[in-house]
């Protein structure tokens, strides 16, 4: 075994403390909401008796380290409980529900990062001239607009002014059938069945929410590649670099930006992180079905078992993304490989 | 200019570079004028700001953004500099004219192994294809000296020492074949005896391959040594020229005959370094032992990965004494600072003062010990020792004010008459301060709280050598004043002996010699110490022609 994948096993292992984490903060954090589920379920109609019977069927009476061990015998056999107002297992939801979000998240973030690297680099290399100016203006505008703001304007000035976007609603135009899934991404589904119509009417969907979301990511990591690739521009061994003749293309891209890619692949990790919490905004204007839209309905009604399979779909995602930014650091740069 | 300038192979006229910062327009360097024969090493000297470094950085045309070569004509060997496109310039550069730098391990790209960083240069000047570049790049490994090149080839910067990597820097420099080489201050910051072999190493090769060179530097000694020629500048301006047994046996500017008077040389007493001279502070009569280090040993880190810092030191100082402690990188000189400072607690031995022990207070308590006021540090980088928020007056009260029961008012001011800090700087923060008066700031602070032992931890390696007089002058007269004792952490063994009465000198965790600064400097029994004054380049002392001379060791090299 090299030492490379004895890192990155190394850090996977790390990584199982704070799964285990997750899994008892997500069950205290919903045996801590305010409302009471056996109400709920037990419908308006229901007397105190039949309200305590329900409660006692849900296991809701015993202590809660036994209720613990049963949620996570549960959780070892892929059972999250049903949801209360749809009745569904919730691990099926979120199964059908976590590609939507995944596919618009990471569209988005492919977007922010085509723009906003480039952007960041050339405002470097060029600072103090226009497109550095430019990279500011934009940088200011991604963060003082709130998303759902920006997914407003964008939604009426390119569906109802302009009438170039698809009408917000979902993933897909009625007209299209939603192709067999195969990963849940439905640009790719559709394109491995050959079904380019498909693909480009998901696409089609996928582009205003993906740019309001991107739109609001663009700025950390614009910024962050700027700052970082102007403090590589500034180093010695830039300089050296440049004294040994090598063409202005090299440093720039060979030498700084990949020094200047750490702190950019840092920020990203956390850039994904925000993108999944700004989700639920984006996914309630443009009514794409994701997980983010699923949790905001659980909570409103006390839906416990909904709220508990996302927290921990959620933790799951951040934990494993950490994981992945760790590992990419750790290939990236050599000096973390010690110890 | 001479009349021999039309066949020279570097010739700088007039050269004007111009800076443009928030406060306007700094003119660094202001009609400098030097020229370089084929062949030759021209020594360039002067302190911080002189200009010498920029108007390297102005021939090789890589002035950082907001510089610009205002005026005057670069020629090398017949070609107008600056009438070349950048692209043309970049052709020339790592070609025909390389550079090495200072602060080599920051010199190389981190996150690149250093073979493919020889690599990168040669293939862009067509010197190697990608078949031939892994054994060329080799070769150039080995053309500096650098053991088992093949497994050097793969490592990172971070996995080589300090001079490992000027070693790599000048593979990088020479592995195209320049004619011209340009090293500023290469061997600062490394060991005198790796200064030592990085400047044989380069006075080597210039040599065998009839190079040109220039050397930056602001050692004397340095320039004396390796140098044909050599240009003072200062702020930003050549004050003189010329061979440099000539010129530093006779300087005509006022400005060399101070540099070279407030060098540390052998033969010269603390006093001499200032201008106009001063008879040297009296030493304090040495009183009874104040510290007693017995059989101390710090060992890092468990069992395979354990490595011993400090192997069974002992040693006493006086009241009223100065202690040396000299060694290079890594001998365990600032891990037996921290210990007697008690911010490390040792493995196993013991730290007495007054003939009490101080190791029974664990390090984390020792802060509210109340003979924690008794020690008190000074460090070496004076600017990134002080807290950048706080302004004099309040770094020189903090310790009054936690330390003792007196009261902030008028000690502060008594303490900044005692190091020659005016009043009226007081109110200043750190970046309004100069180097010499960061430096008065935090020596006042450290004898905030009376100590009767000061640890000074290359208190003036930062510093140029006319500052470094003054506050070793400084020094001198508090340890006269205050007969405060003290423990000199250094390795310029110039330095050591103008201000120590007794020198230990550290290897690897041990002490290898012990004894009386004069004869540990007149009469070394250790090789190693031997080896260290040999390394130490001898600065020229114009002004005392029977300096120079019996304190080399050549004939004992090891």
């Amino acid at each position: 075994m090299g030492p490379r994948t004895k890192l990155v096993l190394h850090r996977t292992l790390q990584a199982i403390p704070a799964l285990v984490g997750v899994v008892v903060v997500s069950f205290i954090l919903t045996r801590m909401l305010p409302g009471d589920p056996a109400a709920y379920f037990a419908g308006p109609a229901a007397t105190e008796a039949s309200i305590a019977e329900i409660r006692d069927a849900m296991g809701l009476n015993d202590p809660l380290p036994i209720q613990f061990l049963n949620y996570v015998r549960d959780l070892l056999g892929g059972d999250l409980g049903n949801s209360l107002s749809t009745g569904q297992p919730v691990v099926e939801e979120l199964a059908r529900r976590l590609p939507a979000s995944l596919e618009l998240t990471l569209t988005a973030l492919i977007l922010s990062c085509v723009i906003a690297l480039p952007l960041g680099v050339a405002a470097a290399v060029h600072q103090g001239r226009w497109i550095d100016h430019a990279c500011r203006s934009l940088v200011t505008a991604g963060v003082s607009l709130p998303t759902f703001f920006t997914g407003i304007v964008l939604v009426y000035v390119f569906y109802y002014l302009l009438g170039w976007a698809p009408s917000p609603l979902g993933r897909l135009d009625f007209v299209y059938l939603s192709p067999p899934e195969v990963t849940g991404f439905y640009v790719i589904d559709a394109l491995l069945i050959g079904d380019v119509e498909t693909a480009m009417g998901a696409v089609r969907q996928l582009i205003l929410p993906a740019s309001t979301l991107a739109l609001f990511t663009l700025a950390p990591l614009a910024r962050m590649a700027r700052a970082a690739m102007l403090q590589a521009l500034s180093s010695d061994y830039i300089r050296t670099a440049r004294a040994a003749g090598l063409g202005e293309g090299q440093v720039v891209f060979g030498y700084a930006f990949q020094n200047a890619m750490l702190p950019v692949i840092t920020t990203l990790g956390m850039v994904f992180s925000f993108m999944l919490g700004a989700n639920v905004l984006v996914e309630k204007v443009f009514s794409w079905p994701g997980i983010g839209s699923y949790a905001v309905e659980a909570l409103v009604v006390s839906d416990y078992a909904a709220v508990q399979g996302f927290v921990l779909a959620m933790a799951i995602l951040f934990v494993l993304l950490n994981l992945t930014i760790d590992i990419i650091y750790t290939l990236v740069d050599p000096r973390t490989r010690e110890g | 200019m001479t009349p021999g300038t039309q066949t020279m192979f570097l010739d700088v006229q007039d050269l004007s570079v111009t800076f443009s910062t928030r406060r306007g327009i700094v003119n660094a360097v202001r009609g400098v004028t030097f020229s370089l024969a084929k062949g030759e090493t021209l020594g360039i000297v002067g302190e911080s700001g002189s200009g010498k470094s920029v108007s390297s950085y102005a021939v090789m045309r890589i002035l950082e953004r907001s510089g610009r070569i205002a005026g005057g004509q670069i020629t090398f060997d017949g070609i107008d500099l600056s009438s070349l496109t950048n692209r043309e310039m970049r052709e020339l550069r790592g070609r025909e004219i390389s550079m090495v730098f200072q602060n080599p391990r920051a010199a190389l790209n981190p996150i690149r192994k250093v073979g493919h960083q020889i690599e990168d240069v040669l293939r862009r000047h067509a010197r190697a294809t990608r078949s031939t570049a892994k054994a060329q790049a080799i070769d150039a490994l080995k053309a500096v000296r650098i053991e088992d090149p093949e497994k050097r080839y793969n490592a990172y910067p971070f996995e080589l020492s300090g001079g490992m990597c000027q070693r790599v820097v000048i593979a990088i420099a020479l592995a195209c074949d320049p004619r011209l080489l340009i090293a500023d201050e290469p061997t600062t910051g490394l060991d005198v005896t790796t200064q030592k072999v990085v400047m044989e190493l380069l006075a080597d090769l210039t040599k065998s391959r009839g190079m040109s060179s220039i050397l930056i530097t602001h050692d004397l000694g340095l320039a004396a040594e390796y140098c044909d020629r050599i240009v003072v500048m200062k702020d930003g301006q050549v004050v003189e020229a010329g061979d440099p047994k000539a010129l530093f046996a006779d300087p005509q500017d006022p400005y060399t005959r101070r540099l070279i008077r407030s060098t540390p040389r052998p033969g010269a007493q603390i006093g001499d370094l200032v201008e106009p001279p001063v008879p040297s502070p009296t030493r304090p009569v040495l009183g009874a032992p104040l510290l007693e280090v017995r059989s101390l040993r710090k060992v890092f880190g468990h069992g395979a990965e354990q490595s011993v810092a400090v192997d069974d030191i002992s040693f006493d100082i006086r009241e009223g004494e100065t202690l040396g402690l000299v060694g290079e990188s890594g001998c365990g000189k600032s891990t037996t600072s921290s210990m007697i400072m008690r911010l490390l607690d040792p493995t196993s031995g013991e730290i007495l003062m007054d003939g009490r022990t101080m190791t029974d207070v664990p390090a984390a308590k020792f802060a509210r010990d109340p003979r924690r006021g008794s020690l008190q540090m000074v460090f070496q980088d004076a600017t990134d020792s002080i807290n950048p928020r706080f302004t004099a007056r309040q770094a020189i009260s903090d310790p009054i004010r936690r330390l003792t029961d007196e009261k902030p008012a008028g000690r502060v001011e008594e303490l900044a008459a005692q190091v020659g800090l005016p009043e009226a700087l007081l109110d200043r923060f750190p970046h309004q301060l100069s180097g010499g008066q960061k430096a008065r700031v935090g020596i006042a602070r450290a004898l905030a709280s009376r100590p009767r032992l000061l640890i000074l931890d290359e208190p003036t390696a930062a510093l140029d050598v006319s500052i470094q007089a003054i506050v070793l002058n400084l020094l001198a007269e508090l340890r006269a004043d205050l007969g405060v004792s003290y423990l000199f952490v250094s390795h310029d063994l110039h330095v050591v002996r103008l201000l120590c009465d007794r020198v230990i000198v550290m290897r690897k965790g041990r002490v290898v010699e012990e004894g009386a600064t004069e004869s540990i400097m007149r009469a070394p029994t250790d090789p190693y110490t031997r080896s260290l004054l040999d390394a130490t380049p001898i600065p020229p002392a114009a002004l005392e022609p029977q300096g120079i001379g019996p304190e080399r060791h050549s004939q004992a090299t090891v």
